[in-house]
């Protein structure tokens, strides 16, 4: 189907390009000058004589550190996501009874809460477990709150699988630890990268847990680095933005290599 | 037309379903997990979340400052509550933070959903970008809109025909307006996303049949589009209650709740309440008010929609 080019839509598209590429610009351009030239030229100047001093100094200034911190917590809750989600998924699509549907909807209940709404009894929890500005106590709680959409994304997947498939294999008299690895983790790689992508990104860009359960510069993630910056030297903008920017550069290449996978994984949460 | 539509889908399952239990009896255990396969998650995921919403609950009815244990309470900190002034003010603001994200956010991600739902080459190139912001922190997003709109440094010093004397953030609507923009900024491509796959899922045939039957582009949008965006709509608006009302970051970087309480949302509130003025009691029945009132809102939009028949919008075709 055809349709002619619609003046009223690309008109649109451009406004909105600009507006979210305009703050884009302002951190980039503002992150390769001197501050004096920013401050003197205003947001929107382009740089005239360049340099990276930002974020070379940044990168002293604890960044490196924050940024290893926020590598691990990364890891580690992708990890936690990819041991438990496969094997739960398989449970709520094959296994028979009550159990399994009550767990599915007790996941689907987990969809609604909201980590902001009860992050005070999750700081009592953590700081009697004596986690408190500690990683692993900023870990499980991200890899938890990681789990409902995961569940679904990768049991949607699941679901898909054809039940003949499934029948073959118990001619066969496959257990169901075979059917497992031989068949339905082989078939729901598409799901396992998707929440792999969506749960490093809440990882890497969570905020909430780690400001509430660390304290120390020795377990700061980036975001709170961010946070602390601001409220420290907010005047110094050009090395703020190059802060900024050095916190989505991961996952702006992650997006320039794995942006089906994500993309495909959110509309699928959407539903339809 | 009907035959080929029906093939796909569920619907295929439910035609052979009857004929399952006269297999069952036999090997039709055989590979299936048992429930086992389901704990590890199930008690890790009970332990971080619904354990914390239990305790959310028993905390309100305590009084604890963060060190040593909490104390019975009693009602004290819902009484207290209930005669704040900051804390019904805080409510009213949320709910006006929220209604603004939903009325700005939801005509904007319908269209461009919609639009970047077509197959054409540049809008695949403008969509790619158009999702950046999704994938960035809130974190970032804020402390970029903070320094971009700083009243010193910022676009309004180098814009003063577009933003006046430039204190945004020393007045309460312009504050808002700030928390409402970046807000939009930051999650209308998630449910133009959403719209997105909605859109693409709309069956071709009613275009087809509209377009043969005389109606142009702005009847077929009212008409058959927007319709058929209904289940959609209903997922992303429970969002944008359920974030809208839990708000937190955004006004933690941006406006501090202020100018003096004027920003305060409850979500805010509940952290200055627990965590800088170290009355967790209290905060926990904010916390408390919160996943009561977003639990309300969710279920009602749910049953007016009657969302939870699962009425399919293809139903009829």
């Amino acid at each position: 189907m055809r349709r002619r080019p619609n003046i009223f839509a690309g008109f649109g598209s451009v406004v909105w390009l600009i507006l979210v590429g305009l703050p884009i610009y302002v951190m980039i351009s503002a992150s390769l000058q001197k501050q004096s030239d920013f401050n003197h030229g205003g947001p929107l100047s382009w740089p005239k004589h360049w340099t990276f001093s930002n974020f070379t100094s940044d990168f002293h200034t604890g960044f490196g550190h924050y940024f290893l911190n926020t590598l691990i917590l990364t890891a580690a809750v992708v990890a936690i996501v990819v041991i438990l989600v496969p094997p739960l998924s398989f449970a709520i699509v094959r296994a028979r009874g009550l159990v399994a549907t009550s767990v599915f909807r007790m996941f689907l209940l987990g969809l609604a809460i909201p980590a902001q709404a009860v992050i005070i009894p999750v700081f009592y929890l953590i700081s009697k477990a004596g986690l408190y500005d500690n990683l692993i106590g900023v870990i499980l709680p991200t890899a938890a709150f990681c789990l409902p959409v995961c569940t679904l994304i990768l049991s949607g997947v699941m679901r898909d699988i054809t039940s003949e498939l499934y029948e073959a294999m118990a001619i066969d008299g496959a257990s169901s630890w075979r059917v497992f690895f031989t068949l339905v983790m082989p078939l729901s790689k598409s799901g396992l990268s998707t929440i792999i992508v969506f749960s490093a990104l809440q990882a890497w860009n969570g905020f909430l847990f780690p400001l509430v359960l660390t304290q120390s510069d020795s377990s700061k993630v980036i975001t709170l680095g961010l946070y602390d910056f601001q409220t420290a030297f907010g005047v110094n903008v050009p090395g703020l933005l190059a802060a900024v920017l050095m916190s989505m550069i991961p996952i702006l290449l992650v997006y320039l290599f794995a942006r089906r996978a994500l993309v495909q994984g959110l509309m699928g949460v959407g539903g339809k | 037309m009907t035959a080929t539509l029906t093939q796909s889908g569920p619907a295929q399952e439910a035609t052979t379903s009857p004929r399952r239990p006269r297999r069952r009896s036999s090997g039709d255990r055989v590979g299936r997990p048992g429930v086992i396969w389901a704990a590890p998650a199930a008690i890790f995921f009970g332990l971080f979340a619904l354990v914390p919403l239990v305790l959310v609950a028993v905390l309100s009815f305590t009084s604890w400052s963060g060190l040593g244990s909490p104390q019975w309470a009693g009602m004290a900190n819902w009484t207290k509550l209930f005669h704040d002034p900051v804390m019904l003010k805080s409510l009213w603001l949320s709910v006006l933070l929220t209604l603004l994200g939903v009325v700005i956010q939801t005509p904007l991600s319908v269209l461009l959903g919609v639009w970047a739902a077509g197959y054409q080459k540049n809008r695949a190139v403008l969509s790619a970008i158009y999702f950046v912001p999704l994938l960035l922190s809130g974190t970032a997003i804020s402390v970029l809109w903070r320094a971009l709109l700083d009243p010193n440094f910022g676009l309004p010093s180098q814009l003063t025909w577009l933003f006046g004397n430039g204190n945004l953030f020393g007045h309460q609507a312009t504050a808002i307006g700030v928390l409402v923009w970046v807000a939009a900024w930051q999650y209308t491509p998630l449910h133009t996303l959403i719209y997105q796959g909605a859109a693409r899922s709309v069956p071709h045939v009613l275009y087809q049949a509209a377009s043969i039957d005389g109606a142009g582009t702005i009847r077929q949008f009212w008409h058959i589009t927007l319709p058929q965006l209904r289940n959609a709509m209903i997922t992303s608006v429970i969002l944008m209650v359920v974030g809208g009302l839990t708000t937190f970051d955004t006004v933690l970087i941006l406006t501090q709740g202020g100018p003096g309480t004027d920003t305060t949302i409850s979500a805010y509130y509940m952290y200055k309440q627990a965590f800088q003025g170290f009355d967790f009691g209290t905060g926990a029945a904010i916390g408390l008010l919160l996943v009561v009132v977003a639990t309300i809102i969710s279920l009602i939009v749910v049953r007016v929609s009657r969302y939870d028949e699962m009425r399919s919008v293809n139903e009829g075709i």
